[in-house]
């Protein structure tokens, strides 16, 4: 659902700010290669000391910002690294997402905290985290460098799956989120992305369906290239104006 | 006036003191400052995001705590966050009046302060015993990340409670590079953009990095403002010219923007795009060549942001102002109450002579929008 037509303009990421959230594992961590690839200048966001520092060694030219984006103290620590290191925002990704609970289970059975943390990864972080940085985004409209927030989505969002409830919920309601902040925003030249980037074989999924046939997946990395296409579609053509300040 | 020590940054009952070109006093609910502009005009924000330039910590050669103040840098380029320039007191934090503060150690070249997670050296002192030239150790990322996560927002006494980021960051913030919130802009919020969208009014941006407003010291605060670098996009010189084209005045949102705008300006008010640093003071002396008109907070005779007003209005009609503000009750600081000054007529009448454009503006801030303003008994 949602998809944009593929991109074929020349190089619209070069020096291109991206910020990714969820970036060491499944489908952030293929969007952060995907975006340095392509020749974009990329932070990006994880809970785990460890696995940021590797993730940063790993990949030449990366940030890697150590932060929690369902905590509130977390947000704006986040947005300083991201908007200061990147010297400001083009393109950010909220990518980190909470399964609700694991293995998956019955909205009966789940535990109110359970549903509470899906929210506050899901939905509110993003929303926070969108927040903190919009200055910065609307600055690049108006700079004609154009400005893309990417929600990751899901088809938990519209369809009703069972034993999905924590995370269909809060799937369904950033997906509205979207929808209705894209329609604020677009006067702002933001542009605000809900996409589903379909059934991947990420941790996450394997967490949800740990039988599944992961041979009938789909690669994170070609969910990574689908999106940033979307996100290339989504910016003008030229950019304009040269990094700034 | 009185104090706001309370941070809310659009409380419902913020006021605005209108001084028009000709002098003239009015008062407004600030919510309703959009009714003294015309379509055409063109409202310049600073979208500076605040860093939390406090940093607690010790000064490792005598044991001593201290806190840290960044105060400037220069340039804003992101990797170029290793040396700051910035205010060390001693013990204490900021429910101590600044200028009741204890000096800090005795500081050299060569000591090294621990700062939660961050370590500097002192590069050197900067012509002040607490005024120092400071180099963190690090990668910029480690360095961003450390300020980050142990930094606070620079605070006053007459704010008792401690301040989070999100209190002082204003709507419309961007790159974390002011050292204080560029606090005009906190009457801004995103309808208020969307309503000059409606009305013809044209909204631009420049980056500012606004630097500390007292140091506690009286020497000192006479070298503010330090100098403070900033950029100016290629699309706000655009907006800048097309408005001044069209006869629309230029509207700064803030002290920062008018010294970041007037450093900028050629001698015929064009705005050049870019980065640059401002070092200048603007006074009674200023000659302005590109901002028409100020919204900014109330401030005190006697800072350097009060003489900076000085360039729009006279003594005067300054004094006026200032009995006005407070017989009735505005507040100052940072979450306080505005003023919109427009450049006094005189000042329009030398702008006039320059060029067509400019003798088309008017002579007065007359509200637009209906009984907005009115002349309080």
């Amino acid at each position: 659902m949602d998809y944009l037509p593929c991109s074929d303009s020349p190089r619209p990421f070069a020096g291109l700010r991206v910020a990714v959230t969820g970036g060491t594992s499944g489908l952030g961590l293929a969007l952060v290669r995907e975006l340095l690839g392509r020749g974009a200048r990329v932070a990006f966001v994880a809970r785990t000391p460890g696995r940021v520092e590797q993730v940063a060694r790993d990949h030449t030219g990366a940030h890697g910002i150590v932060g929690d984006v369902s905590s509130k103290e977390d947000i704006h620590p986040i947005a300083v690294q991201i908007v200061g290191e990147l010297g400001g925002l083009d393109v950010l990704v909220n990518n980190a997402s909470d399964l609700g609970p694991t293995p998956l289970k019955l909205l009966a059975d789940t535990d109110c905290e359970d549903l509470e943390r899906a929210l506050a990864t899901n939905l509110v972080g993003p929303f926070r985290l969108t927040k903190a940085v919009l200055g910065a985004l609307a600055a690049s409209a108006r700079a004609g460098r154009g400005a893309v927030v990417l929600n990751v989505s899901s088809d938990a969002a519209i369809n009703a799956y069972p034993r999905w409830g924590a995370y269909g919920a809060s799937k369904a309601a950033l997906r509205h989120l979207s929808d209705i902040w894209g329609a604020e925003l677009a006067a702002e030249g933001v542009r605000i992305l809900s996409l589903d980037p379909g059934d991947m074989d990420t941790p996450l999924h394997a967490a949800a369906v740990p039988d599944a046939d992961r041979a009938a997946l789909k690669r994170p990395e070609d969910a990574a290239r689908e999106l940033a296409d979307a996100i290339g579609s989504a910016l003008p053509h030229p950019v304009r104006e040269g990094g700034a300040p | 006036m009185i104090a706001a020590d309370r941070p809310v940054q659009r409380p419902p009952g913020a006021k605005l003191l209108v001084v028009d070109a000709r002098g003239e006093i009015s008062h407004a609910p600030r919510a309703r400052f959009l009714d003294f502009l015309r379509p055409g005009d063109l409202v310049i924000a600073n979208d500076a995001a605040t860093l939390p330039a406090s940093l607690r910590g010790e000064h490792l050669p005598s044991g001593s705590a201290v806190e840290v103040r960044l105060a400037g840098r220069r340039s804003l380029a992101p990797e170029d966050v290793r040396v700051f320039s910035a205010v060390v007191f001693g013990p204490g934090d900021h429910r101590t009046r600044t200028e009741d503060r204890p000096p800090p150690p005795p500081l050299g070249p060569g000591d090294r302060l621990a700062l939660g997670p961050l370590r500097a050296t002192v590069e050197g002192l900067l012509g002040h015993p607490r005024l120092v030239s400071l180099r963190f150790d690090g990668t910029p990322d480690a360095i961003w990340a450390g300020l980050a996560r142990h930094g606070r927002p620079i605070q006053y006494a007459h704010v008792p409670g401690p301040l989070s980021l999100w209190d002082v960051w204003t709507s419309i913030a961007g790159p974390p590079v002011a050292f204080e919130p560029p606090s005009a802009g906190f009457a801004l919020d995103w309808r208020a953009l969307a309503a000059m969208r409606t009305r013809g009014i044209a909204f631009a941006t420049l980056t500012h990095a606004a630097g500390i407003s007292s140091t506690g010291d009286e020497e000192l605060d006479r070298r503010l403002p330090f100098d403070e670098p900033y950029h100016v996009p290629v699309s706000t010189a655009a907006a800048i010219r097309e408005a001044q084209a069209r006869g629309g005045r230029v509207v700064a949102v803030g002290t920062t923007v008018v010294r970041a705008l007037e450093h900028a300006a050629r001698r015929d008010g064009r705005v050049r795009a870019g980065a640059g640093l401002a070092t200048q003071r603007i006074g009674a002396a200023t000659r302005l060549r590109v901002v028409d008109a100020i919204l900014s907070g109330t401030h005190e005779p006697g800072t350097s942001h009060y003489q900076l007003l000085r360039a729009f209005a006279d003594d005067a009609t300054l004094g006026r102002a200032d009995e006005e503000l407070r017989r009735h009750g505005y507040r100052t600081h940072e979450f306080g109450d505005s003023v919109l000054v427009e450049r006094r007529a005189h000042v329009e009448a030398e702008a006039a002579r320059r060029g067509p454009a400019h003798a088309l503006r008017s002579t007065g801030l007359v509200p637009s929008g209906g009984p907005a303003a009115r002349r309080l008994p």
